[in-house]
């Protein structure tokens, strides 16, 4: 379990608990985090799991793929350097205490 | 107040019930779905999930508790027998009654069968629904053990995307597709040659002009090949058949609604009825020029249940965003922005050999279309030049050194 903490829309703050191999877009509609849809299912294809990553653990991520940083100019709300998509994004022990927070809008 | 039932708990489904809540809608809402599950995402039954490197809980789309909290009560394995307009009541099949003041139709579609012998057979699948995708994720597994090949039956995403996957897996795979070429009514005719050799590459047989005549059934009644014209037998250990859809509008049709393979809609979603609308691939949507468009994607049944939702509260929120969609075969992603039908001329960016590349299509001189090919910064400016109405000419889209996004700035 990797925890990862999501910061709401609303500024509100859940830490979910994250099994290893989820992507965190999987793990946030499973808990029902605002602020992420979603809507291709995690197939790097639509731009509604946006999230902005903590600037201090960018480097403890593996960078976004060719398709992620395309599909990041999709985007509804600001992109900013940290933004990524949360479906691209797996748990791991690398990313322990993880904050990201979800932007206003994603579509 | 009032009370919106939702026929349907697909992706079109679930975005009308969050919708309407969203526009303000402080009634009961009742989402109802005839599969045992509760709302899951669709794309990757084909690809992931099929491949088994995806858990149940993965696929979810909307968790129980996220629907209940934001007063969505959902009710699973619940099939609807006939809409009652007169009583603005729906009668279940286990024999109750379901009054609505407003009703969403979002019924999606079934995969067809072709007419032929042995199309009913046990070993012969669509796939449409999570069951659909782990009984041919069971079949993949009889197939590795029998060293019996895979056969799927057309040339289309569904069955592309399938037989990539049982690549993926190791399985023998024969694609049969009646027509001269695959992807025929969607892609440029460069990229579905493009297509074909993708698949031989991984070692796909691939039949095309290929005329089916039967499925032969063993013994124990299990498809164990498929017959062609002249005589010629392809064994098969599970026959797939991916020959598209019929839209399920019986529902809509015996209550009277227009329908037209597919619940005739205007761009808002609405039906001929003001309390009923209808959302995804369900649909047949009447466009300004009195044609029927009938769109299967994830972006459809998404903008789709948004506008039905609106315009059960009154509001008017047309769909006429670009198109898109996307298909997964392999390591290549192709993505599609607008509808190439009637292109006259294409013009392709970057090799087709190359890592990446798009094809855009013209008609009248004026793009209409582009499918990229692991490019995805094309695709996504290709649905911002659409949505603009902005067309390159030709030979700026076929040089890769033409930055075609300052098109858009332009004033």
């Amino acid at each position: 379990m990797t925890h990862i903490t999501y910061i709401e829309p609303s500024g509100n703050t859940v830490t979910v608990d994250v099994t290893e191999g989820w992507s965190l877009m999987q793990a946030a509609i499973a808990k029902g985090i605002d602020g992420i849809v979603g809507e291709c299912g995690g197939s790097c294809a639509c731009a509604t799991c946006h999230c902005y990553v903590d600037e201090a653990r960018l480097a403890d991520l593996p960078p976004p793929s060719e398709g992620e940083r395309g599909m990041l100019g999709n985007v509804s709300a600001e992109r900013r350097p940290n933004s990524r998509l949360a479906c691209q994004i797996k748990a791991g022990p690398a990313l322990e205490g993880l904050v990201v927070t979800l932007p206003q809008t994603q579509e | 107040m009032g009370h919106v039932v939702i026929v349907g708990a697909g992706q079109a489904g679930v975005q009308a019930a969050e919708a309407l809540r969203s526009g303000g809608f402080t009634g009961e809402i009742t989402l109802l779905g005839d599969e045992a599950h509760c709302p899951y995402h669709r794309p990757p039954l084909s690809k992931a999930w099929l491949a088994g490197e995806m858990d149940a809980a993965q696929l979810v789309m909307r968790a129980p508790e996220l629907l209940a909290k934001k007063g969505i009560g959902l009710r699973t394995g619940v099939r609807v027998a006939r809409i009652d307009r007169p009583s603005q009541t729906l009668l279940l099949a286990d024999g109750s009654r379901l009054p609505y003041t407003g009703l969403v139709l979002a019924t999606g579609a079934t995969p067809r069968r072709l007419p032929i012998p042995g199309a009913h057979a046990a070993g012969v699948l669509a796939l449409r629904t999570r069951d659909d995708a782990s009984a041919i994720a069971e079949h993949f597994k009889q197939c590795a053990e029998t060293q019996l090949p895979v056969v799927v039956i057309g040339g289309g995403f569904i069955g592309l995307e399938v037989a990539a996957t049982a690549r993926k897996k190791g399985l023998a795979v024969t694609v049969l597709e009646a027509a001269p070429r695959l992807l025929g009514r969607v892609l440029a005719p460069l990229l579905c040659d493009w297509y074909a050799q993708l698949h031989r590459s991984h070692g796909v047989a691939l039949q095309l002009d290929a005329r089916i005549e039967a499925i032969d059934v063993n013994a124990q009644g299990h498809a164990c090949a498929v017959r062609l014209a002249g005589g010629a037998r392809v064994p098969a250990g599970l026959v797939v058949m991916g020959v598209g859809v019929n839209a399920n509008d019986e529902l809509a049709r015996t209550a009277g609604l227009a329908c037209e393979r597919g619940i005739v809609v205007d761009a808002c979603g609405r039906t001929g009825d003001p309390r009923i609308v209808a959302a995804g691939d369900c649909t047949a949507r009447r466009l300004p020029d009195g044609t029927l468009l009938r769109l299967e994607s994830v972006q459809n049944a998404t903008e789709q249940g948004k506008s039905a939702a609106a315009a059960l509260l009154g509001q008017e929120r047309p769909f006429t965003a670009t198109p898109w969609f996307w298909s997964d075969q392999f390591d290549k992603k192709l993505q599609m922005a607008g509808l190439s039908a009637g292109a006259d001329a294409w013009t392709l960016r970057g090799p087709l050999d190359g890592p990446s590349f798009s094809v855009y299509h013209y008609r009248s001189g004026k793009l209409i279309a582009v499918d990229s090919v692991n490019a995805p910064m094309d695709h996504v400016l290709a649905r911002k030049l659409l949505d603009g109405g902005v067309s390159p000419a030709p030979e700026q889209a076929a040089d890769p050194g033409f930055k075609l996004g300052g098109l858009l700035t332009s004033p």
